[in-house]
């Protein structure tokens, strides 16, 4: 049963068809980790508390830098050399102080990574570096824990969602990560601030989505994002039969860190 | 004849033989060593490049890592 003041606080959800009373339960029973507490977590974070999602993990090693504030709006000016997981946490139980937020002040690896994921229904891939992108990917594949991929890059974005043994993994369309500092990462190419807000709102968006069980995944599609020329294209995908980890012979099939790719984004 | 490329039809000049390898020079698609080619829908091998012809009416999307995020 809903409180007075949880229908009052969810009421334009409530009223919502596709949510009503029993998908906003859904929502508070939900668990989704969000991995990475920077420009993609930011936005991801805010709109999950808000939401109401009961259980909410966040990832991050980091402390909050100057450089970041120009996109990662859950810290702010004050929160400069705090750890990123506490500031983040912060700022939750500010809109939610229902939201129960487990940090892992940490960065995932293979020796902790199924180990944290194991207590979510949904992941979500807001980290910055090819080697935790691809170990995001082949835990929750190996878990079967779906998962939301999201990277941004100057003014373009891309997002999937997986759903292991379902549609197309990461690296269904690539198997192996590229070499280290092959492909210019934000740090070293910038990004414009809003960015991380668009495409981390879409990673939200599609948490919320498979917690209610309304509507169509963005699955066997990848959406690209051009900010300059305010385009949105959607690429169709299919599992690729030769994939490393989901594929019909896998070769992967333990977590594994991708050591020559660990560094790419100068963490 | 007439392919698409990224969502788009592109006019290419006509040509005895064209694979997916000599497209990519073609058309100095960045990040050659790293792009994943999408052929028809499929996801090519790296390997299969050199032996793919491209025919006209044929799609292909140029995929590329996007590793950003914090």
């Amino acid at each position: 049963m809903l409180t007075e003041e949880q229908i009052e606080r969810y009421s334009r959800h409530i009223m919502l068809k596709e949510i009503g009373g029993k998908g906003q339960q859904r929502l508070f029973d939900g668990r989704v980790l969000i991995i990475g507490a920077g420009g993609l977590g930011s936005p991801i974070a805010l709109y999950l508390a808000a939401a109401g999602i009961g259980s909410i993990g966040i990832a991050d090693a980091d402390d909050v830098d100057l450089s970041n504030l120009q996109r990662q709006v859950i810290h702010f000016t004050s929160d400069v050399g705090k750890p990123k997981v506490e500031s983040a946490r912060e700022k939750m139980l500010a809109i939610n102080p229902a939201a129960q937020i487990r940090t892992y002040k940490e960065w995932v690896s293979a020796a902790n990574i199924i180990d944290i994921i194991s207590d979510y229904d949904f992941v979500i891939d807001g980290t910055d570096n090819f080697a935790a992108k691809f170990l995001i990917n082949d835990a929750c594949v190996l878990s079967g824990i779906p998962y939301s991929h999201g990277g941004i890059l100057q003014f373009d974005g891309q997002t999937m969602t997986v759903k292991p043994g379902e549609s197309a993994c990461y690296r269904c369309i690539f198997p192996e990560p590229p070499p280290k500092d092959a492909i210019p990462t934000c740090s070293q190419a910038g990004v414009i601030g809003v960015l991380p807000g668009v495409l981390g709102t879409i990673q939200a968006t599609e948490a919320i989505k498979f917690l209610l069980g309304k509507g169509d995944l963005l699955t066997n599609r990848l959406l690209t994002y051009n900010a300059l020329r305010m385009k949105f294209r959607e690429i169709p995908l299919k599992r690729n039969p030769s994939c490393p980890i989901c594929g019909e012979h896998p070769t992967i099939t333990a977590v594994k860190d991708e050591l020559d790719a660990l560094t790419v984004c100068d963490l | 004849m007439t392919i698409t490329i990224n969502g788009k039809e592109t006019a290419l000049v006509e040509k005895p033989s064209r694979t997916v390898e000599s497209l990519l020079d073609e058309l100095e698609v960045a990040q050659r060593q790293y792009v994943t080619v999408e052929f028809n829908g499929e996801i090519l091998e790296r390997d299969a490049f050199v032996n793919t012809q491209v025919k006209s009416g044929d799609t292909l999307e140029f995929l590329y890592f996007m590793g950003g995020g914090l």
